[in-house]
């Protein structure tokens, strides 16, 4: 599924934001010598083909009150690791839920899931419950708490050389 | 947290809550989405471009737009950490945020105490960027690929 120069340039475009003006693809056109019709129909076919996720806010999550979030780590037994995985993912506390590889032996951990909330507290009462759903199938578990934003600028293409 | 965005801003009002919660996905692609996008939340055009532009200001959100998956665009997003030695931390960090692979960055209590996300246009892109800065920093990097993820049901309740 590539794409092609027109659709990079309106992702370079779009990036970093939509324009705040009352027609933001006919503006985001003007820079790139496009239509507005050509704009939106790109986009509509982006978002069709899953190229764009969504069209929309990314809310800061310490300024709605979720000043606490830990990224729960958990060592699971493989063979039950992807249907306790879609059972965390499904929690309305978990913003994010993968498994990804172990890195031994410096980390033991396989399933990660991020749990927000508006203290330490509660975050380590929703970890519980967590622990308490994986029971036995999982040997050990951490929680790295986020301590900084240091970067949050999301994908950014490079610019086309040539 | 020096840097951390903080809610020191104006408080948010219903209005605003209404509108964070309203459009975290499904803004439309349409001549004038602000306007078809006001309209169901009580707002004119103006009022909702100029609350947008305020939200933005005050990183009560992070940003407006689209969001793109880079492995649908044929590329991809890897998890990575790395430990840093702590007086070494405000150089390294700025390195590795130098980087346009870089698209997150956060300090994490931990020994693997900074945790960044690549995402590359092609997936050796990840190999590529991680020596890369292996190669700058002289330190490890660990990299956490998905294998899976699960369904994301979670949506921030303004």
């Amino acid at each position: 599924m590539m794409l092609d120069a027109t659709d990079r340039r309106i992702i370079e475009a779009t990036q970093a934001g939509l324009p705040l003006a009352p027609a933001p693809y006919a503006e985001i056109g003007a820079a790139l010598g496009l239509g507005e019709r050509e704009v939106v129909g790109r986009m509509a076919a982006m978002l069709e083909r899953g190229v764009i996720r969504r069209i929309g806010t990314a809310p800061n999550h310490y300024a709605f009150g979720l000043t606490a979030n830990g990224m729960t780590v958990w060592d699971v037994e493989d063979e039950m690791a992807a249907g306790l995985g879609q059972e965390i993912g499904a929690l309305d506390f978990v913003s994010h839920c993968y498994l990804r590889p172990r890195a031994l032996p410096d980390w033991p951990y396989n399933l990660f899931a991020m749990v927000h909330g508006g203290d330490r507290v509660e975050v380590e009462r929703k970890r519980a419950l967590i622990a308490d759903l994986l029971g036995p199938c999982c040997h050990r578990s951490d929680i790295l708490y986020s301590t900084r934003i240091l970067k949050k600028t999301g994908l950014r293409l490079k610019q086309e050389k040539g | 947290m020096k840097h951390a965005p903080t809610l020191d801003g104006p408080a948010l009002d219903d209005t605003d809550r209404r509108i964070v919660n309203a459009l975290q996905e499904g803004f439309p692609l349409s001549p004038r989405p602000y306007a078809e996008a006001a309209e169901p939340l009580g707002l004119t055009e103006a009022e909702l471009i100029a609350r947008l532009k305020r939200l933005l200001e005050t990183r009560v959100l992070t940003r407006f737009g689209p969001f793109f998956d880079a492995a649908a665009m044929g590329g991809a997003f890897c998890l990575c950490a790395m430990a840093v030695p702590e007086e070494r931390f405000e150089t390294v960090m700025t390195q590795i945020n130098a980087r346009p692979e870089v698209a997150h960055n956060y300090e994490r209590a931990h020994r693997l105490n900074m945790w960044f996300v690549l995402a590359t246009e092609t997936p050796e892109g990840i190999a590529k960027a991680a020596h890369e800065i292996e190669g700058e920093t002289g330190l490890k990097v660990l990299r956490f690929p998905k294998e899976r993820e699960f369904f994301i049901g979670f949506r921030v309740v303004a």
